[in-house]
């Protein structure tokens, strides 16, 4: 187990390495921006509120940085972040909170199914290199250059309109109010298709084109010759020895990938209007919404650092090297 | 005169295709009887692992088999060319009739499957009928066989020691009681006590199980001991073939010589050691004449010239080299 | 052959977008921020990409819009390279802590999400230029390759000729010069074109959220303007389409490049598996037909 030890205590000096980034990068915003909204607002801020968005930006100038960051810290552990400037007067953990659910669900089912769809078909273009699966390669090169958010554009302006299945924005017919009815889950299962299909179609060809070079590398490895000379079925030694060892390092490829790919999908959310975290970055931007920027960037790394650790532990359930006998 | 069981017939074999293809195994002959051990010796680099690989169809790309027969002798009397059979008879045939131990086997065993599921996947390749019970019971008696406890049936790569992991490959290749056996330096990685004692293992198991070995290794006084006839290799051809006391007692090629010279008697006349001077030649750009002339400590005017040919020679060996020139028959 | 004329399509590519990057604002036909009464038109020959709704000709905005694009992946691409190199190295060459920390650090910039990053950096700078987000993205992104160089430059340590050279007393940075960085040209080479890959993507995101070198063009403001002002459901696919195909014209060159590297890294990628009508396979070495003789 110190294997998980170590990477637990890995994860906690990125998430520390992350809230020290959030301490300082609101200190190089020029203070009156954020005054200015402060002052706009005051009269319906609660003094609390004022207080904690002071403690945020730095804005009182008497207090030594140290004891800013520490007072940073314990806010943090509070669970405060600070009231958001466009969604005034809700704090920014209600609106994260709102965002959350829908982000897990759209972003971490489509990743998770293009990684083991792309992983599979890599394994089979991989394993039948010289035939026509090779012809797949520059298809796939040229859907994974195309950014996430241009074929969302695309899938809407050809697959939406006037009588489609597919709606073109949200994440459930307007009106309906969410709970767990049936007529709800059929609507927010008819508005994630096409948001899905899109991070689905862009990342599966990044998995398929490194599962075949794994492929191709571990093919020539010693022990996939081995299985070939003991006459073993062509799938056995495919499935178990080869795709089996190439599946290692595309996991840890997955793993550390994680930080990038949420990047891209998110951005899938604004196209689609689907309310989740990436249409309310793209808010917050708009709105110079600091707060609400900050805590995003907070909850979407505590996301991907909780994702890597489950990463972590599917590999050393995969690679039994990594599993010390006690 | 025994029963032949493997005979090699003028193979070729290449890396790559078309004009850029380099010929790494020429024409070569090579006759593997029932029960016989014979070794393959050579430098690195001259050919002896390709053409291991090359007739069981086992090499790697960009190798490719450019000619040639590989003639198996089953157990009815009928044969059948490993170079021209179909995908699914030829997969019936590995591991059943010949089995191969791979040099190093740190990476011959898949690192993320416990030993007895790849003990046990080639028994359930091979016998349909079988049960997991049976094959498990098998799978301990292997192990037994070559020496180790059966408590590491379900251990992983991994968790063995070196020695053991090569015991493991020896278990597997002998699984299906095959009629050949390949050994590709089974002992190299090893160190020389552990060497010693796979060697002992291995001596005995075929004394009682009888399969054939080509024994494939650099070092040629290992060789001697072991094996009963041995071809020599130098850049993808063979240039001598003799009883392995004969060829140990009296090289005829200057090159088995060298060879001889190039590692420590284990027991008999102690050699001064000297090695071969230069290197291997690059096999696209092979000098005339007797490929080993430029290293040749004896050669002659006619070296340089032309090819000598494998033959009998007229002491009644075969040797490919003008110091002995073929008997005219 | 095949392998040649995949990079060499990728680099063709390339310089054609690096020329237009050039010479792009000067042969655009108008100036991309100019309005027109032509409001919203589809392609014609006299705007070879159609209209915006401020009559502004978009082929003129996707030309103009190379520079910056290929500005900001070089720039990028260099900081990046230029940091992981430094990181990656040292943290391969030194051991005990120095090495532990430096690879810490790479891995925590690995893990933390860059865009979202990328993102609140450059929204909370006083100013966004192009060059401030091209510095952005490349002190922010150079991880990835530092890794990739430390674990290279761990196995090259090891070497007997490196070992030799540091036995011989040669300095240190003798031996980082000259024996170990020819050695990882290649892998040096492949990242630069990966990080200038990302890059393109993350300004051209950045663009498409609103966070761009003020009044300046990029394939990603064109996008933005598309999306905000209901591209889409106007109909009017040639607001978007053309500046997406860049991108992914773009990013498809890049990606040659880079498979040509690879391919020259990794052996085993380079082997041919199909020539003359033999189809190479493992564990079923092919064999030649018998040629008449």
């Amino acid at each position: 187990m110190s294997y998980l030890l170590k990477r637990l205590a890995f994860y906690l000096l990125t998430a520390w390495a992350a809230v020290t980034i959030n301490f300082f990068v609101p200190r190089m915003i020029p203070g009156d921006p954020v005054q200015a909204l402060i002052t706009k607002q005051r009269g319906q801020m609660t003094s609390e509120a004022v207080r904690s968005l002071y403690v945020l930006f730095g804005l009182d100038k008497n207090e030594s940085l140290a004891s800013q960051y520490f007072s940073y810290l314990g806010q943090l552990l509070r669970g405060d972040l600070g009231m958001s400037f466009t969604f005034f007067p809700s704090p920014v953990s209600d609106v994260i909170s709102d965002g959350l659910p829908w982000t897990v669900g759209l972003v971490g089912i489509t990743t998770v199914i293009g990684f083991l769809l792309g992983t599979a078909a890599g394994a089979v273009v991989g394993w039948r290199r010289g035939t026509w699966a090779d012809s797949l390669i520059p298809v796939t090169t040229f859907v994974s250059s195309i950014p996430y958010f241009w074929l969302g554009l695309v899938a809407i302006a050809v697959l939406t309109g006037p009588g489609s299945f597919f709606p073109a924005s949200g994440a459930y017919e307007i009106g309906l109010v969410p709970n767990w009815d049936w007529q709800f889950i059929g609507s927010t299962v008819q508005h994630g298709l096409l948001p899905g299909f899109t991070i689905l179609v862009s990342s599966v060809s990044g998995w398929i084109l490194s599962m075949r070079n794994m492929m191709v590398t571990v093919s020539s490895d010693d022990y996939v010759t081995v299985a070939h000379a003991k006459g073993l079925p062509e799938r056995r030694v495919m499935l178990a020895y080869a795709a089996r060892n190439a599946l290692l390092p595309n996991v840890s490829g997955f793993a550390l990938a994680l930080g990038f790919i949420v990047g891209g999908t998110l951005l899938v959310e604004i196209v689609f209007s689907y309310p989740g975290l990436g249409l309310q970055l793209f808010q917050a931007v708009g709105a110079k919404d600091y707060p609400l920027l900050q805590g995003i960037f907070l909850v979407i790394t505590l996301s991907v650092l909780l994702a890597n650790l489950l990463a972590d532990v599917a590999y050393l359930a995969l690679d039994p090297r990594t599993r010390r006998e006690a | 005169m025994k029963d032949r069981i493997l005979e090699v017939r003028g193979l070729d074999v290449d890396y790559g295709l078309g004009p850029d293809a380099v010929r790494a195994v020429r024409d070569v002959d090579l006759t593997l009887h029932r029960g016989e051990v014979l070794g393959l010796a050579g430098e690195s680099g001259s050919g002896k692992s390709t053409l291991a690989y090359g007739m069981t169809r086992l090499l790697p790309p960009p190798g490719v088999v450019a000619g040639g027969e590989v003639i198996y002798h089953l157990d009815d009397g009928t044969t059948v060319d490993l170079l021209r059979m179909r995908d699914a008879d030829l997969r019936r045939l590995r591991w059943a009739e010949i089995a191969i131990v791979f040099q190093g086997a740190i990476n011959s065993l898949n690192p993320v499957q416990r030993i007895s599921a790849q003990l046990m996947d080639v028994l359930k390749a091979h016998s349909a009928g079988s049960t997991p019970q049976s094959r498990q019971d098998r799978a301990r008696e292997l192990l037994s066989l070559v020496g180790i406890a059966s408590d590491r049936l379900h251990s992983y790569p991994h968790q063995l020691s070196g020695g053991m992991r090569q015991r493991v490959m020896i278990a597997m290749a002998l699984a299906l009681e095959p009629r050949v056996v390949i050994m590709d330096e089974p002992t190299t990685a090893l160190d020389v006590v552990v060497q010693r004692q796979i060697l002992r293992t291995l001596v005995g198991l075929r004394e009682r199980l009888g399969f054939s070995v080509v024994f494939i290794t650099h070092d040629l006084s290992l060789l001697a001991e072991f094996s009963d006839r041995i071809a020599i290799m130098y850049a993808g051809q063979v240039v001598e073939e003799a009883v392995s006391a004969d060829l140990y007692r009296t090289p005829l090629h200057p090159y088995s010589d060298g060879l001889l010279r190039s590692f420590p008697a284990l027991k008999g006349p102690r050699r001064e050691l000297s090695g071969i001077p230069g290197s291997p030649p690059d096999l696209r750009m092979m000098p005339s004449g007797c490929a080993f002339h430029p290293r040749c400590p004896r050669a002659l005017d006619v070296c340089d010239e032309q090819v000598p040919v494998l033959g009998q020679s007229r002491d009644n060996r075969s040797v490919a080299c003008w110091l002995h020139p073929v008997a005219v028959s | 052959m095949r392998t040649n004329a995949k990079a060499l399509t990728g680099v063709i590519m390339l310089v054609v977008f690096v020329l237009l990057a050039v010479i792009g604002p000067w042969i655009a036909p108008f100036d991309p921020s100019m309005r027109s009464n032509a409001l919203l038109q589809p392609p014609s020959s006299m705007h070879w990409f159609g209209t915006t709704h401020l009559g502004q000709d978009i082929f003129s905005q996707v030309l103009a819009g190379t520079r910056s694009v290929v500005f900001v992946g070089a720039v990028a691409g260099v900081v990046a390279t230029v940091l992981s190199v430094l990181v990656g190295i040292t943290a391969g060459y030194l051991s005990g802590t120095a090495s532990e920390g430096l690879s810490a650090l790479s891995n925590v910039f690995l893990v933390i999400p860059a865009l979202p990053l990328i993102i609140i950096i450059t929204s909370s700078l006083p100013e966004t230029s192009n060059l401030t987000i091209a510095l952005v993205i490349g002190l922010t992104s150079w991880a990835w390759n530092a890794r990739v160089l430390r674990a290279q430059t761990l196995s090259l340590r090891r070497r007997d000729y490196v070992e030799a050279a540091r036995a011989n007393g040669e300095s240190t940075w003798r031996i980082i010069l000259f024996e170990i960085l020819p050695n990882l040209y290649a892998v040096i080479a492949s990242g630069f074109v990966g990080t200038v890959l990302f890059a393109v993507i993350s300004e051209i995101t950045l663009a498409f959220i609103g966070v761009s070198d003020a009044g300046g063009w990029n394939w990603g403001t064109v996008l933005y303007w598309a999306q905000s002002q209901q591209a889409l459901a106007q109909g009017a696919w040639w607001w978007f389409v053309p500046a997406g195909l860049a991108i992914a014209l773009l990013g498809t060159s890049l990606s040659l490049v880079n498979f040509g590297i690879d391919e020259y890294v990794n052996p085993r990628l380079r082997t041919r598996f199909s020539m003359r009508g033999v189809r190479m396979r493992v564990g079923f070495t092919p064999v030649l037909a018998k040629e008449t003789s």
